[in-house]
């Protein structure tokens, strides 16, 4: 039985910084409140006297009753176990200002980006401040809670009818500009000059330096995407060059910004499970199982024996597909076009089917509920996937490794070709199978366990080199490590209810945060979650994997050809859905 | 003369040259032609994007209709399959690829946020539909919609291929050398603004300062 895990607090910050920390309060929340002024003295600490050295999340909650504002911070160590949250608490009145801690965990970043641009948070000492998901121009800040979209209709769900005396009203209808826009008044679009990017140009500026050893060299300024091939989906990268050597680049996302955060506020707890679906695409029953996992701990209530291996079996089932479309991809970039992906979309297929059998649809399959899934896996669709996790899966990834692990042309292209070393990846905040390849054995099936990976035998696979020849090969141990789990998990499966609950459409929540994290095939992907003690969530946020993860992007690249490029991004295996939101 | 009988002439071949003559209108040689070799941009958004890949992976095979050949570049492409969510920073972008298009092209909604904001549509950094910047042919409902329905949608293109008439279409009507499809491409301001919306957009904007 899963239980929400008591968080017992092993450091002891308010001893370490009398009147400066204090313990959190507030009944459901945990961690420490620090000072502002000493946030990045506070921080420095943790990570080098306490040992908390990845920083996973960053992100801002606006409490808008209270009249202030939040900025929180999920703190692990590498080494495992439970986490340490900590924050900071301004007063609402603009600017909102706190220190930013990108010299203490670079990793924060394009965090503290994000939470510039949604929540107008301004982290004093952050090099490059800029808008991130939204474009420099844009009007407000959209995430504040006095916020309002121009599709606006009413604070939370469920709305009213729909159908106010049978008739269906637009939201178009009820826009001024009849359309998904709002305006300050008095604009005059004629008028309007663009940003032009300018100050995205600004940020590359410093690498045009010139004038080395008396010769002249121009460097130009190339813009991948976000409408290019091998970019997977719509990410654009800014990159100046010289010669053939990346020597700046800047990740321009946002392209497939979506709003997640918002409509997941508007939502009721239950009407997000859906939403998480299309995070990571590929991955649905991962993101599912993040979500559930996170409100589960918020409610505190168990999970039925039997979802709970149903949910192991179709997280895993999801990595092995996605780290097989990955091979396949890589291999695309990499020019040998179509068919080591024909390949792997076979594999897929099969289960996909398998996906779409217990819940209905092949790629969104909004599986999961509250504690337990939705629907029983019927005997039918059990003996598909012992035939795939026994037979077939086995003899393909076996195939796979022997047509390509070997293959002359790709050692020779992967191996000795850096992507990150350890070091630099924890500093990044980089987790996943990058992070495993370059060395580290964190994987938070193991570190920090979640639903019943504890009761699974399998190796925390882990390559040394941290060159692209081990990213590759790790995805392929990877695929084999989940088949072992999958292969003990469907032996052990046992008979019962699906379901600790009731089926019910709104699910009560106790006020309080919680922070859920998984282990995704891309990476570590985590909700955080405020509630109020209402049916909908106060914060709703998602700490994707690819969104932390390109913020290394940067710092692998420097140095590289650019050549180098587009395979260095396909190893992150990023997907825009997930870093968009 | 309709399009129905232009493509069913009714002639008699004699019998010992009807092996090596085969008579048909022009309409129909130029549409067979066309509409089996339909070079979709490869061009993905989000999610329906994958579903997209696995139409012309190894299942499902596009290829049996003469679509496998993806052109990353637009001046190569007869039709953008727009598939995946739109959203506000991305449509300049799309509406730029779609101006380099040449004549003649065509648009699919793939999806439900593509054809009207799907699931999405409330978000404020989405555009609520491609159609309100660029003439959609055919719209695939669906979330995403299956390769099988994806296929369907694009047998249904093949139909309005096949349709048209080399007398009437405007890409060969010689009148104006002037792209008649071009769509001027969106500025990110405060928010999206539509040139061709201007006015309108000043207009109502005045009228809530007043209100
Ligand atoms: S229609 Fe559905 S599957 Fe397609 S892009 Fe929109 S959300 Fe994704």
């Amino acid at each position: 039985m899963m239980t929400a895990p008591v968080q017992t607090q092993t450091v002891d910050l308010v001893a370490r910084f009398p009147g400066v920390v204090a313990a959190e309060t507030r009944p459901g929340y945990t961690g420490f409140v620090v000072e502002k002024e000493k946030l990045v003295e506070v921080a420095t600490a943790l990570r080098d006297e306490f040992g908390y050295d990845l920083l996973t999340a960053v992100t801002a909650v606006d409490y808008l009753p209270e009249n202030k504002m939040e900025v929180v911070y999920h703190a692990y160590k590498t080494t495992g176990g439970p986490g340490l949250v900590f924050r900071v608490q301004v007063p609402r009145v603009d600017p909102v200002e706190v220190p930013s801690l990108i010299h203490v965990y670079p990793g924060v970043d394009l965090q503290e980006r994000e939470a510039w641009d949604l929540m107008g948070i301004r982290f004093t000492g952050h090099p490059d401040l800029r808008r991130i998901l939204m474009w420099e121009g844009y009007e407000g800040h959209p995430l504040r809670k006095d916020w309002k979209e121009p599709f606006y209709e009413e604070e939370a769900k469920p709305f009213k009818s729909r159908w106010p005396e049978g008739k269906h009203i637009l939201a178009e209808e009820r826009n001024p500009f009849n359309d998904n826009l709002k305006f300050p008044p008095n604009f005059d679009p004629e008028k309007w000059v663009p940003d032009n990017e300018e100050s995205l140009y600004a940020a590359l500026k410093r690498y045009t330096v010139e004038s080395e050893d008396g010769m002249n060299t121009d460097r130009i300024v190339v813009n991948m995407g976000p409408h290019h091939p091998s970019t997977h989906g719509v990410f654009r990268a800014a990159l100046t060059l010289d010669g053939e050597t990346i020597v700046g680049l800047k990740p321009v996302v946002g392209y497939l910004h979506r709003n997640h955060d918002k409509i997941g506020e508007r939502n009721t707890f239950l009407q997000n499970m859906p939403y998480t679906d299309r995070l990571d695409y590929f991955n649905s029953m991962s993101n599912n199982l993040a979500y559930a996992i996170t409100v589960e701990k918020l409610m505190n209530i168990p999970v039925a024996e039997r979802a709970e291996y149903i949910r192991v079996i179709m997280a895993e089932l999801s990595r092995v597909q996605n780290h097989l479309i990955f091979i396949g991809m890589l291999l695309n970039d990499l020019g040998a076009m179509y068919t080591p992906a024909l390949y792997a979309f076979e594999e897929r297929e099969l289960i996909l089917d398998i996906f779409e059998e217990v819940s209905g649809a092949r790629m969104m399959c909004n599986y999961l509920r509250f504690g337990g899934v939705v629907r029983d896996v019927s005997p039918a669709a059990m003996h598909k996937i012992k035939d795939l996790v026994f037979d077939r899966l086995p003899a393909k990834t076996d195939e796979m490794e022997r047509l390509l692990a070997e293959n002359e042309v790709l050692v020779a292209r992967l191996k000795g070709v850096r992507v990150v070393d350890a070091e630099t990846a924890v500093k990044y905040s980089v987790t996943g199978p990058v992070l495993r390849a370059a060395g580290v054995p964190y994987d938070i099936r193991r570190a920090d366990p979640y639903s019943i990976y504890d009761r699974f035998d399998f190796d925390v696979a882990v390559r040394q080199n941290g060159d692209m020849y081990d990213n590759f090969m790790i995805r392929v141990d990877e695929i084999r490590q989940s088949l072992r789990i999958l292969g003990q998990a469907v032996k052990q499966i046992p008979d019962g209810p699906i379901n600790s609950q009731k089926p019910q459409y709104q699910v009560r929540v106790p006020a309080g945060e919680a922070y859920g994290r998984i282990e995704s095939p891309k990476g570590e992907l985590a909700f955080y979650v405020v509630s109020n003690g209402k049916p909908n969530p106060w914060r709703y946020h998602v700490r994707p994997a690819s969104f932390v993860n390109i913020t290394c992007l940067e710092q692998m690249c420097i140095g590289t050809k650019i050549q180098d490029f587009v395979a260095l991004l396909g190893m992150l295996d990023i997907v825009m859905g997930e870093l968009d939101r | 003369m309709d399009n129905e009988k232009l493509s069913l002439p009714q002639y008699d071949i004699p019998e010992d040259i009807q092996n090596a003559v085969a008579i048909t209108t022009l309409d129909r040689l130029y549409n067979w032609g066309r509409r089996s070799s339909v070079w979709p941009l490869m061009f993905g958004l989000a999610c329906c994007a994958i579903e997209m890949i696995a139409a012309q992976a190894s299942r499902y095979d596009m290829a049996r209709f003469g679509m496998e050949v993806m052109r990353p570049t637009p001046r190569q492409a007869d039709m953008m399959l727009v598939s995946g969510t739109v959203t506000k920073k991305m449509v300049p972008a799309i509406i730029r690829l779609y101006n380099q298009m040449p004549e003649p092209k065509y648009v699919v909604a793939m999806g439900a946020c593509a054809s009207g904001g799907g699931p999405f549509k409330e978000g404020y950094n989405v555009v609520a539909g491609i159609d309100k910047f660029l003439p959609v042919d055919v719209y695939i409902p669906g979330c995403p919609p299956t390769p099988q329905a994806l296929i369907a949608g694009m047998i249904k293109l093949q139909e309005k291929i096949d349709r048209q008439s080399i007398k009437k279409v405007s890409w060969y009507n010689g009148k104006t050398k002037e792209d008649t499809n071009f769509v001027p491409i969106p500025i990110l301001g405060p928010d999206l603004i539509d040139p061709r919306r201007s006015a309108e957009i000043k207009a109502a904007a005045t009228v809530q300062e007043g209100a």
